[in-house]
């Protein structure tokens, strides 16, 4: 039995501007054990999915089960077995952080949980907050307690919506180390959204891509990664690239990086930058990563030469 | 212990734990409204024939503190959480529409009652009401507070920003509250807004309520308890269809 299974879900807003097809038909399943990256652009439906997973939304068609239970049939049991951490940064103002972990456990019928409770505070770097207001805590710190509310039954499903966007360096290594932990040794599945694609890189052993509603990737990370069409040539500049060569590059700041099948590209590429002036510093060829089979991905499935321009 | 009593002890202790705004602050206000009519009016006339005004208009404070306050608690309760996003922490929960509706109820009772023996022990060297029927009066403030902690559930649901909640109870709640005969015996009303009154379901909340301290009444408070019981048991059956449909909460 998969630890969640997606089975053609869809969903639809209806608003006065008209409908908004935010899943046109998702079908995966998710195996108990799994470390799985959900990745897609902004608004590709990733939250979307995951709010009808947690009982957030309703879908407009399909199901959703976790550990063969239905969302909205048996939805007690579901919920029971997923802990979710939201995406958005939420926090009750009215009590310190131990009494909202209390209260979360109390919700689920657990009593006497300040084993787990002390257990998880001191996991996410938190045991010095335990009796601090939720209003006195920085985001970083908040983040930790939206973690340790989502862990707090137990869960075997955990759900992590974005859970590092604007996060520190220090609290995405603890909150990794502790996930992982969760993973290996108690063998939780985990399902992981970010718009890190190191991280996903890194942490997911199976990545599903999403693009406008639909699944257009979803595979191995190892075997995603072996099926990229390129190499990279990268190179530092102070100089601006040439229009031909810009639409095909990925600009970051002084970083230049430009997808090279082989060696004649290679060669080509730095020609046409030097006869545009443009002088090339620290220059390597790399393996191409996630980020470049995202972009790849994401183009084929939008027609491969239109997205050409839309790279720069 | 199940879900619903640690969400309702949390809703306890969130109007608690800001007691002064939630507790204190409406039965100073009842007070004002107790010295300050109590004052103009104490020497008018009779109601029943015997009731002093100011003993006639204390249950009839009481009683209205503890609808307001039913009502603010659950509906405040709700808009807040929804704002700051932090329902979403009970949306992941497995509690049942029963589980939110008994908690935020129950919550809603205990504040309106916490408030109604404020107002009664406060005002104690002011006016001793009798106390002719307790039960009655236990009943009625049970259930009213019941019935408004439902209303305010509802709004709470429908209400997306504070402005819409305010509008809730200013054009909803206080006026019906206010001309419910809180201040005065409905049959000192000509005809019409008599009859207008007896369509005021308020207004047996409160006659009722009444009944118990003095044992006479504008209407038979077993009429009164039927009324007020059917409305109960209408507004908790909109709220509870509210919650399990996921009302505006779950898209």
């Amino acid at each position: 039995m998969p630890a969640v299974a997606f089975q053609n879900v869809s969903k639809t807003y209806r608003s006065a501007r008209g409908e908004l097809q935010a899943l046109k038909g998702v079908s995966f399943d998710i195996e108990a054990g799994e470390f799985f990256g959900l990745l897609g652009p902004n608004g590709a439906g990733k939250t979307t999915l995951i709010s009808i997973l947690a009982g957030l939304a309703r879908p407009t068609g399909g199901h959703v089960q976790v550990q063969g239970h239905d969302v909205q049939t048996d939805y007690a049991a579901a919920r029971r077995a997923l802990g979710v951490v939201p995406q958005e940064l939420v926090f009750d103002p009215f009590f310190n952080v131990r009494e909202a972990l209390r209260f979360q456990s109390g919700y689920f019928g657990i009593r006497h949980n300040d084993d787990w409770i002390d257990e998880l505070l001191a996991g996410l770097g938190l045991a010095d907050k335990a009796g601090a207001n939720m209003r006195q805590l920085s985001g970083g710190m908040k983040r930790r307690v939206l973690v340790a509310q989502a862990l707090v039954h137990k869960p075997p499903v955990i759900v992590l919506d974005e859970p590092t966007a604007g996060v520190d360096v220090e609290l995405r290594q603890t909150l990794w180390q502790f996930i992982s932990q969760l993973n290996k040794q108690r063998g939780c599945t985990v399902l992981l959204t970010t718009h890190y694609l190191e991280e996903a890189e890194a942490l997911c052993g199976r990545i599903a891509m999403l693009k406008q509603g639909q699944v257009v990737a979803l595979e191995k990370t190892s075997d995603l990664l072996s099926r990229a069409s390129s190499n990279v040539l990268r190179f530092k500049t102070d100089q601006t690239l040439p229009a031909d060569l810009a639409a095909l590059a990925r600009v970051t700041g002084r970083v230049v990086q430009l997808p090279a099948h082989n060696a004649r590209e290679v060669e080509q590429w730095l020609a046409r930058a030097r006869e545009a002036g443009v002088v090339a510093e620290d220059v390597e060829i790399r393996k191409a990563d996630l980020e470049d089979v995202f972009i790849e991905v994401m183009d084929r499935a939008a027609g491969g030469a239109v997205a050409q321009g839309a790279r720069s | 212990m199940s879900g619903w009593q640690m969400l309702f002890y949390k809703e306890v202790l969130r109007f608690w734990k800001v007691g002064f705004q939630t507790v204190a602050a409406p039965v100073i206000t009842a007070i004002l409204y107790m010295l300050i009519f109590g004052h103009v009016l104490e020497d008018s006339e009779k109601v029943y024939g015997q009731v002093s005004y100011t003993a006639f208009l204390l249950p009839g404070l009481v009683m209205m503190s503890v609808l307001q306050n039913a009502f603010a608690n659950s509906s405040s309760s709700l808009i807040q959480s929804k704002i700051m996003g932090n329902l979403v922490f009970l949306l992941l929960t497995p509690l049942s529409h029963r589980a939110w509706f008994f908690s935020y109820v129950g919550s809603s009772v205990v504040r309106g009652l916490a408030v109604g023996a404020g107002v009664i022990v406060a005002t104690w060297w002011y006016a001793q009401p009798s106390l002719v029927a307790p039960l009655w009066i236990v009943l009625f403030a049970v259930l009213g507070a019941a019935l408004l902690g439902s209303l305010g559930v509802i709004a709470g649901l429908w209400a997306e920003k504070f402005d819409q909640m305010a509008a809730f109870q200013n054009f909803i709640i206080m006026p019906m509250t206010f001309l419910s005969g809180v201040f005065y015996s409905i049959h000192s009303l000509p005809g019409f807004w008599q009859r207008v009154s007896h369509l005021n379901p308020f207004f047996y909340m409160i006659d009722g309520f009444r009944y118990g301290f003095f044992g006479v009444s504008d209407v038979s408070p077993w009429l009164s308890l039927s009324i007020v019981a059917t409305a109960l048991a209408l507004v908790s059956a909109v709220a509870l269809y509210l919650l399990r449909t996921g009302y505006k909460i779950r898209h």
